[in-house]
């Protein structure tokens, strides 16, 4: 029987795998991606406490499409920043742009 | 034996969404991360599927599958040649990220497995998407309008941001 904490198993070790990729990555594309990795994550966590937790009112998913909303603002946004970055810099590694370091 | 199916089901599904989600923080070549991506993403549908939320299954995959994954696949082509399997695509922070993401997990799990969660049996009466249809434009009409500004706003600024000066 497939129980509410197999689901949180499951979004925790997706959410830990989308750090992984923001902490390791190089390609700001890449590390997009692996926020686009935590957001699910973090919507299999909402869906699943509103099916296991409140099953009678769906509060969850409508959270849940909020979050598919602004992950769709987030994408649009970033990518439009990636292509200006590799319009300046001729590249998009995280490590090179560092312009606003000291 | 029709107990086990849906679990089986589940496991199945939980190995391709991790499987591929490993593949897209682990992989040289950043194109096939994007279709990593994209089995990913059709595996949380699934779930969603199991979980019968099948209006958010829908969802997912025509936003993430068919809009987000292809723009960031337009985005890896417009960079072009830094897709190549030759370049090095994570930095030199691997083995401290490994430590940090294991001990998030395990902190982590074991808060979650030590938890009682208040279950309830109930069942829904009516399906999620008239649930859900019903809520948004009830109680919460106003998040439903102030979010459609925030896309509105976001795709504006996209196309400032982007545009050549």
């Amino acid at each position: 029987m497939v129980g509410l904490t197999h689901y949180l198993v499951l979004s925790t070790i997706l959410f830990c795998i989308g750090i992984f990729g923001v902490l390791t990555r190089r390609n700001a594309i890449g590390i997009l991606m692996s926020i686009e990795l935590m957001f699910n994550a973090v919507n299999i966590n909402f869906v699943a406490f509103s099916k296991f937790v409140t099953p009678t009112d769906f509060v969850g998913q409508i959270f849940a499409i909020f979050v598919i909303t602004i992950a769709a603002a987030e994408a649009t946004v970033g990518l439009a920043i990636v292509l200006l970055i590799y319009r300046n810099f001729k590249g998009i590694n995280v490590d090179n742009i560092n312009i606003m370091k000291w | 034996m029709l107990t086990g199916i849906p679990a089986a089901i589940f496991y199945i599904l939980a190995g391709i969404i991790l499987g591929s989600a490993v593949m897209v923080v682990s992989l040289k070549n950043i194109f096939h991360c994007a279709l990593f991506l994209v089995l990913c993403f059709f595996g949380i549908a699934g779930v969603y599927i199991l979980l019968s939320a099948e209006f958010l299954a829908a969802v997912q995959v025509l936003i993430y599958v068919g809009a987000i994954t292809i723009l960031m696949i337009f985005a890896i082509m417009l960079t072009a040649k830094l897709y190549s399997a030759k370049i090095k695509q994570s930095n030199e922070q691997v083995i401290p990220g490994i430590i940090i993401v294991a001990a998030l997990l395990i902190a982590t799990i074991f808060t979650l497995s030590r938890t009682a969660w208040k279950v309830s049996n109930e069942v829904a009466e009516v399906q999620s998407i008239v649930g859900i249809g019903k809520l948004l434009l009830t109680k919460y009409v106003l998040p439903f309008e102030v979010v459609s500004v925030v896309l509105l706003t976001a795709l504006i600024g996209a196309i400032i941001i982007a545009r050549k000066e």
